[in-house]
């Protein structure tokens, strides 16, 4: 009880950091919606290659793009916990009566739920720029879960690593190394078919994968309905292991105080 | 045994890179009272504070706070005190009063009882006017202020304030001096207090422990710690060499622990005033000029000096390279 109800605190006070940066909700609004377009206009041709099995770009692209905003925002979380150590807002609430795992869940939660508004604006943009989901509602509240789990799994990354390594530029770096390349080794942009086939088998591993794979299988309804149960099933794993490591991060940054 | 609100025994922390912050540190104080950890950068104090605010944990020893154990019962200990970190750590994107409500809210307090409360602390501490503002906005006194009223939401029976002054300017200081005064007379609040003035710890503390290097070289109330140096400071400065003054000088009645430090002679004397005469009487007989002659009262400095064998300025400097790393 007193857990869910801090968590409740904390991630309200976190929507409320972002909610008075204009500028952030500005860019990361017109992010989103630039890739879709963008992507979609620059891949057009893409769907006229033999094997790509389908001719409707953007409607192929929608869920991909979905799925990696989430991907890639969800890297960012640990940014605003490096700056609450390094000001001593950690440490403060570590001496209250806090509960420990609400520190983590109120972030990991602020950041689903600013990515489930996000979804649910991207898709709307792909509906207008006229991508059709065969899914129907059901479809793309399936997709937008599937974004909320691997936004919550690198969430938790994020703060694991942020709490491990305590360094802004170390963050940075490693989350531009790993973005393009776990983006580029799933099929986001590409239909599986025509990866090269080492690539596709590596794909298998790619939580990114799991979750491009399932989110495009719920929206377009097509692929089945057990590819978006098992992809979602490991996808919860990984969030769960994910948590897990992020709390025994917050145990050994306390243990080395 | 019941009126200690804090109680420190034998705490030993070492970090990576053999660096024993705490070797044996033990202290008690008593309920109610304002307690002064004193000492240099780096001599241990914040590492104190931050194992009896069971935010990190000793290697050695144990401490209770209000009779809680800090690492076995660390919950409980949580909700009786209230900390106030040299970093401050309040909220700096929200304001003033967000920031006290969600203090107050982890602390369990809800609805109009804890609204009633944040209205006391902002009127309390100068801030009604500035309770709606982003809290980046505001001076460093201001944001102190806020830091202490966020420590005090839940009315903890012990506060903790780590170098609750420094970086502030003197005006503000002297400010938060009488505040912190006021927290030790009205609200009967027994705090923990650090400082690395010597005038602050004087003013505030009615005891003390003075911190070097990670123990307690002396403790007691700040009176009775510069009555055990057993009288004044008298200092005078040569002209000239001492040449065969030295050896009447000893002889001297009521005139103790005579050194000499290039052409500044330093002594004790139980009476000051009285010594002076008889000393310039002995140089002048041996043809020895004097440049000033000052007496003082002994200071927390002296103290210092005579336990951790090194002045207080040296020790700071010493030692603050290390405390930084």
């Amino acid at each position: 009880m007193t857990a869910l109800a801090h968590t409740r605190y904390m991630t309200l006070t976190h929507l409320r950091q972002l909610w008075r940066q204009p500028w952030w909700i500005a860019v990361s609004l017109v992010q989103p919606v630039i890739w879709l377009l963008l992507f979609g206009a620059l891949f057009q041709s893409v769907a006229d290659l033999p094997g790509f099995g389908s001719d409707d770009y953007i409607t192929f692209i929608a869920p991909g793009i979905v799925i990696m905003t989430a991907f890639f925002s969800a890297g960012w979380t640990g940014m605003g916990l490096l700056e609450d150590l390094d000001r001593g807002v950690t440490d403060r609430l570590l001496t209250s009566p806090i509960s420990r795992p609400a520190l983590i869940a109120g972030r990991v939660t602020q950041q689903t739920i600013t990515m489930i508004i996000q979804s649910l604006i991207m898709v709307g943009i792909a509906l207008i720029a006229g991508a059709s989901f065969a899914g129907g509602v059901l479809g793309i509240a399936g997709l937008i879960g599937i974004a909320a789990l691997i936004s919550a799994a690198f969430a938790s990354l994020s703060l694991a690593f942020a709490l491990v390594t305590r360094q802004e530029e170390t963050l940075i770096a490693t989350l531009t190394f790993l973005q393009l390349p776990l983006s580029f080794i799933s099929s986001t942009l590409i239909a599986p078919d025509l990866m090269p086939s080492w690539m596709e088998k590596l794909a298998n591993y790619n939580p990114v994968e799991w979750a491009v794979e399932a989110g495009r299988a719920a929206a377009l309804g097509e692929g089945g309905f057990d590819v978006v149960v098992t992809r979602a099933g490991l996808l919860a794993g990984f969030a769960a292991v994910a948590a897990w490591l992020a709390l025994k991060a917050m145990e050994k940054y306390q243990r080395s105080l | 045994m019941a009126s200690r609100a804090i109680e420190a025994e034998g705490l030993v922390k070492e970090y990576p890179g053999d660096v024993r912050a705490l070797d044996g540190l033990s202290f008690a104080v008593e309920e109610g009272t304002v307690f002064g950890l004193l000492g240099p950068n780096g001599a241990g104090k914040s590492t104190a504070v931050r194992i009896l605010t069971t935010l990190a944990r000793a290697d050695e020893g144990t401490a209770t706070v209000a009779g809680h154990h800090v690492s076995a019962d660390a919950a409980s200990v949580r909700s009786t005190i209230g900390v106030v970190a040299q970093r401050g750590g309040a909220d700096r994107e929200a304001t003033a009063r967000e920031n006290l409500r969600l203090s107050g809210r982890l602390h369990g307090i809800r609805g109009s009882e804890l609204e009633r409360r944040i209205d006391e602390l902002l009127e309390r501490f100068g801030l009604s006017e500035a309770a709606d503002r982003i809290v980046r906005t505001f001076s460093g006194g201001m944001e102190r202020r806020l830091d202490i009223g966020l420590a005090l939401v839940h009315r903890p029976r012990v506060l903790f304030l780590d170098e609750p002054t420094t970086g502030l300017d003197p005006e503000v200081r002297a400010d938060m001096w009488q505040e912190i005064e006021r927290l030790g007379r009205d609200e009967g609040i027994t705090v923990l207090l650090t400082t690395h003035y010597l005038e602050e710890a004087d003013r505030l503390a009615a005891d003390l422990a003075i911190v070097d290097r990670g123990r307690v070289v002396a403790s007691g109330s700040p009176d009775a710690l510069k009555r055990e140096l057993q009288g004044d400071a008298v200092q005078v400065e040569l002209e000239t060499e001492l040449n065969g003054a030295r050896a009447g000088l000893d002889r001297l009645n009521g005139l103790r622990e005579v050194t000499i430090d290039g052409r500044v002679l330093r002594a004790r004397a139980d009476d000051g005033a009285r010594a002076v005469p008889a000393v310039l009487a002995t140089l002048d007989s041996h043809g020895v000029g004097v440049a000033s002659v000052t007496v003082a009262r002994p200071s927390l400095d002296d103290v210092y000096l005579r336990y951790a064998g090194r002045t207080f300025g040296e020790a700071d400097q010493n030692d603050h390279v290390e405390a930084n790393r």
